[in-house]
C-alpha cells in the first residue's frame, strides 16, 4: 500500500504475535492510529473528525429513538411525542438527534469548503474526493428520508414536493414516482420504507467513511501548503509530520470540546430553532402549509431546484433544442442533481498547478465569493418564490455553476501563482520557534 | 410649536397607520414569560391559573390529546395532588375501545389517560400549539428576531388572545366577513374592500374563524391574581407551553449542565494540547 | 520552565490525569442516559398501579382484569366458599406449599385463609375474607387457570397440567409449586380495589 514511510506496528508479547498471525488487527488499528500526518495542519483540518463524531451520535441517538418509535401513519407523530414525554431522558436524545443532524452538515459544509480552498481535491486524493461527494448525496438522502418520519406538516409535504421532483423525469417518471412511494402519493407505504432505509443508509455511510479514511491515508493527508510530505525515507517523514496519535487526537478533542459546548447550549436552549414549527401540526393531506421549507442544510440545492422557471432563457433553450422533453421542472431536478456533479467533477476543472489557495491570489477572491454565494443561496431558498427572489436565486445558481464549469478552469491557465514553501517543514518552523541556532527559519511567503 | 409638534405627529400617526403591507401583518407582543432564557423556569400559580382557564373555557372546544392527566401532578409543572388530578381526570370522558365486548365506550378518564379529542372538529389540538406556532420573524428571513426573541409561540397565542378588535371600517363596505377580526392572526380571510389599488394589505390581521374566547375577568383565580386579559391570556399561553414542553426546565439545566462541564474540559484540553506541541512548536524550550 | 524537571512524572502528568479524568466523567454522563432510556418509561409506571371499580360484582362471581400485562382474579367469595376455605386451613401441614405468598404481609407466613383474604375497608358490611384478590397466572408454566369452584378443591384448576387450587387460592394438587400469589392490593373506598 503506497503511503508515507513509518514505523511500522511489531507484536511484541506472545498474546500479540498468536492474534497478529490470525487477524492483523491490532497492527491495523496502530498503523491507522499512528499514522504520520502533517505537523502544519490548521483548525480547518478538525472536522473529518467532528463528522465522524455525529455520524456516531446520530446512529445511536437513531437505535434508541427507534426503541420507542413506531411507523405507522396514525401513531408515528404521538409516538414521537411519547418519546418527548414519557421515555426517560427521551426528550434530550430525540433534541440530540434532531440537532445532531444539523451538526452533521455544518460541518460537512465547513469540511468541503476546506477541500475547496487547499485543493484537498486535486491529484492524488480524486477518489477521496469522489467518496466524500457519494457521503455527501448519502447524507442528504439520509437526512430528507429521516425528517418524514415524525408525520408532521413538513415531513409530508417535503416529501411530496420532493418524491414529485422524480416524477419530472421524462417518459419513465411517474412509473418511478409511484414505485418510490408504493403509491399514488405519499403514505403508509413511503413512511414505513423510509424508516426502513433511513436505519440502513447510515451503516452504508459509515462503511463509506472507513473507504475516504482508507482512501487519504493511503495518499496522505493534504495541509495547507499543499507541498507533499517527503517519502524519501521514514526519518524525511518525521520532519513534516507527527504521529496522528497523540498530537492531532488531542488537539481535535480540544476544537471537539468546544463544539460540543455550543450544540449543548443550542440543545439545552434554543433546540427548535433551526426546525420549522408546522412540524409541530400532525401531517394532513388536505392543508398545504403556506410555504413548504425542508431543513436549512438542503436549502441551497432547494434554490437550485427552483431557480430555473419555465422564463429563464436557458431553460427556454433547451426546452425546445430537446423537443419538449426536458421541461422547466425536469430542468431543475437536473440543475439540483447537476449541483452536485459538478463538485465531483472539481479534480478535473480545477487546471491549477497549484494546489493551495493559500498561494492563488486571483482564486481566492472567486472561492471567497462562492462561499458567500452558497449562503446567499440558503437564505433565498426559505424565501417564497415571488418579486425579487428569483432573481437572485438564479443568479446565485448561475454562478455555483461558473465557478466550477468557467472559474476553475480559466484560473489555472490565467493566474499567476504565488511561491509555495519548499517543505512542510519549512513552513510549520515559519510559524513557530526557531531552529537550535535561536535564528528564526527564511519566512515563507505570507498568506 | 405646539402646532409643529401636533403635526408631526398627526404625520407620524398617520403614516404609521396608513402603512400598506404586501402580506398580511400582525403585531406580536414580546410578553416576558418566567420560562424564558437559560435560566427560565414555569410559574407554578401561572400554570394553574392557565389550567383553569383551559379547562373552563377552552376545553369546551379543544382537545390536548398528547397530554397525560398524570402530568398535571409532575413536579415543575401545575404540581396538583395526586387525588386532585383523579378527581380532576374524572371530569373528562374518554373513548375505551376495550368496552362492551370491543365494541367500545365512554368512561371517566383517569390520570394514566389522555385529554380527549376536542369536541369540535376543526378546533385544533392544544398540546402542541406553543411549539407549532413561531411568534417572531425574520427580518427578510434571516432568523435574527427568533435568535434574540425566542420562536415566540407562547407570545403569539397571548397576543393572539388579546388581539381581538372591532372590525375596521374598510370591512363593514364589502361583505359580512366570516370569522371574527382580530389583528395578531395573518392566515385567515380578508376582505377585498380593505386592500388598495395595488393589492396591498391596509390593516393587520385577519379574520379567525375562533370566536374571541376570553374577555377578561372570564374566571375566577383562587390565588387572586388580576383577571384582566392581557394577563389571562398571558396565563393560558405559559400552560400551553408547558403542555407543549413539559421538561423545558429539565432540558435548561442539562444544557447549563453541559456547557459548563465542557467548557471545563476544553480549558482542560486546551493546556493539554499546548503542552503536548510545546516541544515541537518551540524546541529550544 | 526548568522546574518541569524537578518531580520528573508527577507535575507534566497531572494535566493528563485531570483531563483523562475530565473526558471518563463526560463519557460516563453521555452513556447513563442511553441505558436508563430503556428502563420503563413514565406511561408504563402510571400504569403499575390500577384501580377497579368492584361494585357490579356480586358474592359467588369473579372480575379477571389485566394488569401489567397479567390477569389478576378479583373473586367475591359467597358464605359458604369463606366457610370452606377455613374448613381447608386445617390441611396447612400437607400442603405442596405451606406460604401465604401475600405481597401485603411482610415476611412468610402461613398460608391460612386469613393471611390471603384481601382486608376489608372501615365500616364494611361485608363479612371477613369476602375478598380474594390474587394473581391469575399458575405458578407451575403461566397459563391462566379455570374459577368458579373448578378442580377438586372448590376453587381453581389449571387445564394446561392439571393443578388444582383450593377456595383460598392455595395449590393442592398437581405439578405447580407454589400458592396463587396475592399481588400488593388494597381497598380505596366501599366500591374500589387498587392493585399495586
Amino acid at each position: 500500500m503506497a503511503g508515507i514511510p513509518h514505523d511500522h506496528y511489531e507484536p511484541t508479547t506472545k498474546g500479540e504475535k498468536w492474534l497478529d498471525s490470525r487477524l492483523p488487527i491490532v497492527g491495523l488499528l496502530y498503523n491507522t492510529l499512528m499514522i504520520p500526518t502533517p505537523k502544519n495542519l490548521n483548525w480547518m483540518w478538525i472536522w473529518g473528525i467532528v463528522l465522524t463524531f455525529t455520524l456516531v451520535l446520530q446512529i445511536v441517538t437513531g437505535i434508541v429513538l427507534v426503541m420507542h418509535y413506531t411507523p405507522h401513519v396514525d401513531m408515528a407523530f404521538a409516538s414521537v411525542e411519547h418519546i418527548m414525554r414519557n421515555v426517560n431522558g427521551g426528550h434530550m436524545i430525540r433534541y440530540f438527534h434532531m440537532n445532531g443532524a444539523s451538526l452533521m452538515f455544518f460541518a460537512v459544509y465547513m469540511h468541503l469548503f476546506r477541500s475547496l480552498y487547499y485543493g484537498s481535491y486535486k491529484t492524488p486524493r480524486e477518489v477521496t474526493w469522489i467518496i466524500g461527494a457519494l457521503m455527501l448525496v448519502l447524507m442528504m438522502a439520509i437526512a430528507f428520508m429521516g425528517y418524514v418520519l415524525p408525520w408532521g406538516q413538513m415531513s409530508f409535504h417535503g416529501t411530496a414536493v420532493i418524491t414529485g421532483l422524480f416524477g419530472a423525469i421524462p417518459f419513465v417518471g411517474e412509473a418511478v414516482q409511484t414505485w418510490l412511494l408504493g403509491a399514488g402519493a405519499v403514505g403508509q407505504p413511503a413512511l414505513n420504507r423510509f424508516f426502513s432505509l433511513h436505519y440502513l443508509l447510515p451503516f452504508i455511510l459509515l462503511g463509506l467513511t472507513l473507504v475516504h479514511i482508507w482512501a487519504f491515508h493511503t495518499t496522505g493527508n493534504n495541509n495547507p501548503t499543499g507541498v507533499e510530505v517527503r517519502r524519501g525515507s521514514v526519518d524525511e517523514a518525521k520532519k513534516d509530520t507527527l504521529p496522528f496519535w497523540p498530537y492531532f487526537v488531542i488537539k481535535d478533542l480540544f476544537a471537539m470540546a468546544i463544539i460540543m459546548a455550543v450544540f449543548m447550549a443550542i440543545v439545552g436552549f434554543m433546540p427548535n430553532y433551526l426546525g420549522h414549527p408546522d412540524n409541530y401540526i400532525p401531517a394532513n393531506p388536505l392543508v398545504t402549509p403556506a410555504h413548504i421549507v425542508p431543513e436549512w442544510y438542503l436549502l441551497p440545492f432547494y434554490a437550485i431546484l427552483r431557480a430555473f422557471t419555465a422564463d429563464v432563457w436557458v431553460v427556454m433553450f433547451v426546452d425546445w433544442i430537446s423537443f419538449g422533453i426536458i421541461d422547466a421542472k425536469f430542468f431543475g431536478v437536473l440543475a439540483m442533481f447537476g449541483s452536485l456533479v459538478v463538485l465531483a467533477l472539481a479534480p478535473w476543472l480545477d487546471t491549477s498547478s497549484v494546489r493551495s489557495g493559500r498561494y492563488r491570489p486571483m482564486f481566492k477572491w472567486w472561492f471567497w465569493l462562492f462561499v458567500v454565494n452558497f449562503v446567499i443561496l440558503m437564505w433565498v431558498g426559505a424565501m417564497p418564490a415571488e418579486g425579487i427572489y428569483p432573481y437572485i436565486a438564479l443568479i446565485g445558481a448561475a454562478y455555483y455553476f461558473a465557478y466550477f464549469l468557467i472559474i476553475l478552469p480559466l484560473l489555472g491557465v490565467i493566474e499567476k501563482p504565488l511561491p509555495t514553501p519548499a517543505t512542510i517543514e519549512d513552513d510549520f518552523n515559519a510559524h513557530y520557534g526557531t531552529d537550535k541556532r535561536g535564528v528564526k527559519p527564511v519566512a515563507t511567503p505570507a498568506e | 410649536m405646539l402646532r409643529t409638534l401636533t403635526l408631526t405627529s398627526a404625520l407620524a400617526l398617520g403614516l404609521a397607520a396608513g402603512m400598506a403591507t404586501a402580506a398580511p401583518e400582525g403585531h406580536v407582543e414580546d410578553f416576558d414569560f418566567s420560562f424564558e432564557g437559560p435560566f427560565g423556569s414555569y410559574d407554578q400559580m401561572q400554570l394553574q391559573r392557565g389550567l383553569q382557564l383551559y379547562t373552563e373555557v377552552c376545553s369546551a372546544c379543544h382537545g390536548m390529546t398528547h397530554v397525560p392527566f398524570r402530568t398535571l401532578a409532575d413536579e415543575g409543572g401545575p404540581g396538583l395532588p395526586e387525588d386532585q388530578v383523579r378527581a380532576y381526570a374524572e371530569n373528562f370522558e374518554v373513548f375505551d375501545q376495550t368496552l362492551f365486548d370491543g365494541e367500545g365506550d365512554f368512561r371517566p378518564a383517569t390520570p394514566a389517560d389522555h385529554y380527549p379529542v376536542g369536541a369540535l372538529s376543526n378546533a385544533p389540538d392544544l398540546s402542541l400549539m406553543a411549539k407549532a406556532r413561531a411568534g417572531f420573524h425574520g427580518p427578510y428571513g434571516t432568523g435574527l428576531s427568533q435568535l434574540f426573541n425566542g420562536m415566540g409561540g407562547a407570545e403569539y397565542i397571548a397576543s393572539l388572545l388579546n388581539g381581538y378588535e372591532e372590525e375596521p371600517e374598510c370591512a363593514l363596505e364589502g361583505e359580512p366577513m366570516d370569522g371574527f377580526y382580530n389583528t395578531v392572526f395573518t392566515a385567515g380571510g380578508y376582505p377585498d374592500s380593505c386592500k388598495d389599488e395595488d393589492g396591498n394589505y391596509t390593516v393587520p390581521g385577519s379574520w379567525i374563524a375562533m370566536s374571541q374566547p376570553l374577555y377578561g375577568d372570564d374566571v375566577e383565580y383562587a390565588d387572586g391574581h388580576s383577571t384582566e386579559l392581557e394577563n389571562e391570556a398571558q396565563d393560558v399561553a405559559a400552560f400551553l407551553m408547558w403542555a407543549a414542553e413539559p421538561k423545558l426546565v429539565a432540558r435548561k439545566q442539562a444544557g447549563l449542565t453541559g456547557v459548563i462541564f465542557l467548557t471545563v474540559l476544553a480549558a482542560l484540553l486546551f493546556v493539554t494540547n499546548k503542552r503536548l506541541w510545546a516541544p515541537h512548536k518551540h524546541p529550544e524550550h | 520552565m526548568s522546574h518541569a524537571e524537578d518531580n520528573p512524572g508527577t507535575r507534566r502528568d497531572f494535566i493528563y490525569y485531570a483531563t483523562a479524568g475530565a473526558g471518563a466523567v463526560l463519557t460516563g454522563a453521555a452513556v447513563w442516559p442511553l441505558v436508563n432510556q430503556m428502563n420503563p418509561s413514565a406511561d408504563v409506571l402510571a400504569l403499575a398501579s390500577i384501580r377497579v371499580d368492584i361494585s357490579a360484582v356480586d358474592p359467588g362471581t369473579q372480575l379477571t382484569v389485566l394488569w401489567q400485562g397479567k390477569p389478576v382474579f378479583l373473586r367475591h367469595r359467597t358464605e359458604e366458599e369463606i366457610a370452606l376455605a377455613r374448613v381447608q386451613d386445617i390441611d396447612l401441614d400437607s400442603m405442596p406449599d405451606p406460604v401465604a405468598r401475600n405481597a401485603n404481609i411482610p415476611g412468610e407466613v402461613p398460608a391460612l385463609d386469613e393471611n390471603r383474604v384481601l382486608a376489608l375497608p372501615e365500616g364494611s358490611a361485608e363479612p371477613q375474607g369476602a375478598w380474594l384478590v390474587q394473581m391469575g397466572v399458575c405458578t407451575h408454566l403461566g397459563c391462566v387457570p379455570l374459577g368458579d369452584g373448578e378442580g377438586d378443591f372448590g376453587g381453581w384448576f389449571c387445564p394446561c397440567h392439571g393443578s388444582h387450587y383450593d377456595a383460598s387460592g392455595r395449590i393442592r394438587r398437581g405439578p405447580a409449586p407454589e400458592n396463587l400469589p396475592i399481588p400488593v392490593a388494597s381497598f380505596v373506598d366501599e366500591t374500589t380495589i387498587q392493585l399495586g
